[in-house]
């Protein structure tokens, strides 16, 4: 305020010294206190709005970019890992059809390696360099023509009869399973440790900004005392102006950050926490639907340790962890901790729960047909187990098929949850910042007039 | 680590064995028959217990090939047999030219199918009746063991452990260990012209125990299966691949840019298992192998071994002769 005291103009300290001195025979005088009372006012509010504006503004930055980037580098990281291990899925179904492929499986391979591909080229311009998504990134993007190279090369062997195709296949599909997924899940990751960091910095309560608010507010409160016990006036409107923007601001941030913070919380809880089960889920069956082919394509070419057929012990693995242990008829409720258990935990609302309670019945049903197509197989009858497996209906990659719209339902359901709620949040929070200056200039204004009234009465 | 089929020595026990028959047999012509076969055991290092217990019984390991006379004479297993109308027969899927299913029809076709369905065809007078069950290699005795199976015909080694757990046939095909290597490669056998290059074998195979005892100075991959060989091979990833003649010849009929190079240096002679209880089964399929040998250059045999393994196993005229110990 023009009414502080003014530095003379040389040596740095001296002036310093000088300054000081200055103020404090101004405080020695009623004028003299109101002008610094008045400019610690102003300067208190001026401070409350722009700490508060500051850290808003950090705050959607970050749920901006929980909802128009990290989110989506997240979902489309989800989608990498999703359509890689689809490809490997559909490449396994397709050799086993040999030369009738369905051009059906055919396409989804080539529709899986495309979206890959694209999405890909999508993350890297979303990189920067140090990022530790780019290494992973650059992997996929070495592994994948080795593996499609690969894939060919069975696809080839296998229409020539010749089993070196299976063989083929096996080590495509290693390779997808020890180099590519492994890749792409780490980018997931790397995708969704970046999301839970933006969704901390959107959450993170705003401390310094309510400080300043309530430190602002008891100097004003303190300043009405004082004119109140020297004057007897009980209202100075300057004052009390200032006092409402201040309370006004203060409440704002408190009700606006705490609705933002809820529908950000929901947006998590409800949202991208489902999110992340029902893709692991995804992987989970697409997984198991590859093992299962893989079982008819190795033909106990490789077994455990134990000497069991490595394929389907891999099978029964990927479904532990699915739904849990096998031979519960279909209608079954998943064990506790498997992950369709959790995306049914997880689930709110009739359009949540059903595509997930529809799965889970569709992959108790997946279980009992693999037993059976098993079981033809062990028992010598491969033609009869092929059918069961690959067939169109009745067959277990019916099942598997009605499993993944399914879980692709949730997932879309789950996808508009997520974003509504951040969306709610994010809105929350919209034009604070720009209030809380107005707010705080306003309040200043009120402050500043309010003192200089009482210092006209000294002229 | 995922177990092989490969050239499928299923426990390791195998070689101590074969080393141990192989040496018996080099001995035999010059020292006498009773020569202690423990002095010559621990040459190799490894397979333990197993070489041990074939050192208790050496006069059952100078010919593990022998087996029982031929004879048409129904018994109890051959009656259970023609009861079920079926034979249940133990085979591989894999393994190109002698048993492994043709992706196009989805038939099982090969050497040891044919020899199957020979057997079948002479027990209950058709060749269509089998039952195939794909058996993994380590799972060949105890499905014999356990009935699961009436035959194994799947490449199987004959050797003195493998004759205290199930009974052989005579042997039906002599095949050997041996170098396979694109054609043009500076690798021409088990030899110094290995040094420096990587070869693969398959895991838990006689292959690999060869070359840990001789790796010739090259660096070696192991894989699970025998045919996994091959894809290295042709992905540049390895200079040459060691299996057993026999398998080689079927990775070779994949691809015509590989050959065998060298002879075979070890012996190995594959025959039919069978539960040890099934001595009139061991007899009937005896029989069936003699006449499967029958009729010199037009014998079912060498049809089986024109049409399956010539082209690229060159220069066998004539089958096995059987041996017998009754």
């Amino acid at each position: 305020m023009s009414s502080s005291p003014q530095p003379d103009p040389g040596a740095g300290h001296s002036a310093w010294r000088e300054g000081l001195d200055r103020l404090r025979s101004t405080a020695t005088t009623e004028p003299g206190r109101l002008r610094i009372i008045g400019a610690a006012l102003a300067g208190l509010l001026v401070l409350f709005g722009s700490v508060t504006a500051w850290q808003v503004s950090g705050r959607a930055a970050a749920a901006d970019a929980v909802i128009g980037h990290s989110q989506p580098l997240s979902a489309d990281a989800a989608d990498i890992y999703r359509s890689l291990a689809d490809a490997d899925t559909a490449a396994a179904g397709g050799f086993l059809a040999g030369g009738q492929e369905p051009r059906a499986v055919r396409q989804r391979y080539e529709k899986d390696i495309a979206r890959a591909s694209e999405l890909l080229v999508k993350a890297a311009a979303n990189t920067d360099a140090g990022d530790p998504a780019g290494p992973r990134i650059a992997k996929l993007n070495e592994q994948l023509p080795l593996y499609t190279g690969l894939v060919e090369s069975a696809r080839a062997n296998n229409r020539q009869g010749l089993p070196l195709g299976g063989a083929y296949l096996r080590y495509a599909s290693d390779r997808m399973r020890e180099e590519l997924l492994p890749a792409a899940r780490a980018l997931y990751e790397t995708e969704t440790g970046r999301l839970g960091s933006d969704y901390g910095d959107a959450k993170d309560l705003p401390w310094a900004a309510f400080a300043t608010g309530v430190l602002a507010l008891g100097a004003l409160g303190w300043a009405q005392r004082r004119t109140y016990l020297r004057t007897n006036r009980v209202l100075n409107h300057g004052l009390l102006a200032s006092t409402a923007a201040a309370t006004v601001l203060l409440l704002w941030l408190a009700v606006g950050h705490g609705v933002a913070r809820a529908g950000l919380t929901q947006s998590y809880e409800h949202g991208a926490k489902s999110l992340q089960v029902l893709n692991e889920a995804r992987i989970a069956a697409l997984q198991a639907r590859g093992d299962e082919s893989l079982t008819l394509v190795a033909r106990g070419a490789v077994l455990t340790p134990r000497g069991d057929d490595a394929y389907e012990s891999s099978y029964r693995a990927g479904m532990q962890k699915l739904i849990g242990g096998d031979g519960v008829p279909v209608g079954g409720a998943p064990e506790e901790g498997s992950l369709l258990d959790r995306a049914q935990a997880l689930a709110d609302g009739a359009a949540g729960r059903d595509p997930v309670a529809g799965a889970i019945r569709d992959v108790r049903q997946w279980q009992q047909r693999h037993r059976d197509a098993r079981a033809s197989d062990d028992s010598g009858y491969y033609e009869r187990a092929l059918p069961k497996v690959i067939g169109e209906k009745d067959s277990t990659g019916e099942s598997f098929d009605r499993v993944d719209t399914g879980l692709s339902r949730a997932l879309t359901h789950e996808q508009g949850e997520f974003r509504r709620a951040a969306d709610d949040g994010r809105g929350a929070l919209a034009g604070l910042a720009v209030g809380a200056v107005v707010l705080a200039v306003l309040g200043a204004a009120g402050a500043v007039l309010g003192i200089g009234r009482r210092l006209a009465e000294y002229r | 680590m995922r177990a092989g089929t490969g050239r499928r020595r299923g426990p390791a026990a195998a070689v101590g064995c074969a080393v141990a028959a192989v040496a018996a047999t080099a001995l035999l012509p010059s020292s006498a028959a009773g020569h202690p076969e423990r002095s010559v055991d621990p040459v190799r290092p490894g397979p333990h217990g197993a070489s041990v217990a074939a050192a208790r019984a050496p006069a059952a390991c100078t010919a593990p090939e022998a087996s029982l006379r031929p004879s048409t004479a129904d018994g109890p297993a051959v009656q259970r047999i023609k009861n079920r109308g079926r034979l249940i027969a133990g085979v591989d899927q894999n393994s190109y030219r002698w048993g492994y299913r043709d992706p196009a029809t989805g038939e099982l076709s090969g050497f040891d199918i044919d020899l199957v369905r020979a057997v079948a065809k002479a027990v209950l007078g058709d060749p269509g009746k089998v039952t195939f069950l794909a058996i993994p290699t380590n799972q060949r005795i105890p499905a014999l063991e356990k009935g699961k199976v009436d035959i194994i015909a799947r490449t199987m080694t004959i050797n003195c452990d493998r004759i205290k757990q199930v009974a052989f046939s005579t042997a039906y095909f002599e095949a050997g260990q041996q170098v396979l290597a694109p054609k043009g490669s500076p690798v021409t056998a088990f030899d110094d012209t290995l040094k420096g290059k990587k070869v693969c074998t398959a895991k838990g195979s006689t292959g690999e125990s060869e070359l840990r005892h001789e790796s010739h100075g090259a660096f070696v991959l192991t894989v699970p299966n025998q045919l996994d060989c091959l894809v290295r091979l042709q992905l540049g990833q390895v200079d040459a691949v060691i299996t057993d003649s026999a398998l080689a010849a079927g990775q070779a009929a994949q691809d015509p840019s590989v050959r065998l190079v060298g002879k075979p240096f070890t012996t190995e002679s594959y025959g039919v298992a069978m539960n040890l209880k099934d001595a009139d089964l061991v007899r009937r399929v005896n029989a069936v192998l003699e006449d499967y040998r029958q009729g010199g250059a037009a014998s079912p045999w060498m049809l089986a071994y024109r049409k399956w393994l010539e082209h690229d196993l060159k220069g066998i005229t004539a089958p096995p002769e059987p041996k017998y110990k009754d």
